[in-house]
């Protein structure tokens, strides 16, 4: 394993990641995030997701079954979004995120985005590309699994957001 | 998974309706947004997620990089999403209209998304409008699972931009089902309720 690096402190956009710092087996900086019920409801309506699941505890838990409310998938995908992005800096660009829910994350959880780089390479068009297995946790219970495919400069001069086209294959 | 139970309104051989295998690789359901991007609604997203990211902060860091602010990448489906009332509306609107459609042609009640997938494309830009359709890709054999009896889908949704220029795909697999035997002792998790 590789000490984690992180371009969280990057606030020009310019400084980061490149794709010669992203070897297979590089650990990410962990994030932790302390869930509330504010998060789960600003989350959901950030998101444009009005299903009360997401913001109704008496629905949540009488209809649904669940504990309590839980935060909605796009949301999660926002949270996925900064997880990557603070490690790679504003020069990574996403390229494709899956994911697959395995488990709710609830207000007063501690929730935990752990991830690797499992490979990288430069495609046919010279675009460097990582990728990235991401998972959140809350506790010993798996929430959810992600696997990333994110572009980073080659160099300090590359801009992975100047592809367009034929020269942009995510 | 196990091979099919019988249970009512799904019998085990059930063949797929002809109507509905005629979906398969058709779009559906084309529209257009009925509002713009705005960044105001980015900015709900990364507050949501305390995502500082100059990109999206800082108007000189996005003219040096994108050429102007652009949308977090994951607010993709953020901008077709309809309201949920709207005038003339006579019932809740819902996205993801072949889901549903799904649901209730084959008689499945209830439903889970188990895994998304989202391809991006060229950045999404404060007052762009965003059109969609949604295209059915698969539908499986019935097949059972822990949770009930019924059948996996595949539905893209395809995102362009007014200059008709992709903006992303999304990819849902969905499994549509009726329950099996409640079991009292498990608890639903979010996918199981989301859909």
């Amino acid at each position: 394993m590789n000490l984690p690096t992180s371009a969280s402190t990057d606030q020009t956009g310019t400084a980061g990641i490149t794709l010669d710092q992203a070897v297979a087996g590089t650990v990410l900086p962990p994030l932790s995030y302390d869930v509330s019920a504010t998060t789960v409801v600003l989350g959901a309506l950030a998101s444009r997701d009005w299903r009360p699941m997401h913001h109704d505890y008496k629905f949540a838990t009488e209809r649904n079954g669940t504990p309590d409310i839980f935060l909605n998938t796009p949301n999660l995908a926002a949270w996925f979004e900064r997880f990557i992005t603070d490690w790679t800096g504003s020069r990574g660009r996403i390229g494709r995120m899956t994911f697959r829910m395995r488990d709710s994350v609830f207000p007063g959880d501690h929730m935990v985005f752990t991830g690797n780089v499992s490979g990288s390479e430069i495609d046919e068009t010279g675009c460097g590309w990582a990728s990235l297995d991401i998972s959140v946790s809350v506790g010993d219970r798996l929430c959810c699994n992600c696997t990333a495919r994110v572009a980073l400069p080659t160099d300090k001069n590359d801009n992975p957001w100047a592809r367009k086209s034929d020269d942009w294959k995510p | 998974m196990t091979e099919p139970a019988q249970v009512p309104g799904l019998p085990g051989n059930a063949a797929l309706p002809d109507h509905i295998a005629a979906l398969i690789g058709k779009a559906q359901y084309p529209e257009t947004a009925t509002f713009p991007v705005e960044m105001s609604y980015a900015y709900n997203t990364l507050s949501a997620t305390e995502n500082g990211n100059p990109l999206y902060w800082e108007s000189d860091v996005a003219d040096r990089l994108t050429h102007g602010m652009t949308m977090p990448v994951s607010t993709l489906s953020l901008w077709m999403r309809p309201h949920r009332w709207e005038p003339g509306a006579t019932k809740e609107q819902v996205a993801l209209k072949a889901h549903f459609d799904l649901k209730e042609q084959l008689d499945l009640p209830e439903a889970i998304m188990s895994d998304n997938t989202m391809i991006l494309h060229e950045p999404v830009r404060p007052g762009d409008v965003i059109s969609h359709h949604q295209v059915l890709r698969s539908i499986s054999d019935i097949k059972t699972t822990k949770l009930g009896t019924g059948r996996f889908w595949v539905i893209d949704v395809e995102y362009h931009n007014q200059n008709r220029e992709l903006v992303g795909v999304e990819s849902y697999t969905g499994f549509g089902y009726r329950r099996t035997a409640p079991s009292a002792s498990t608890t639903p998790s979010a996918s199981e309720v989301n859909s």
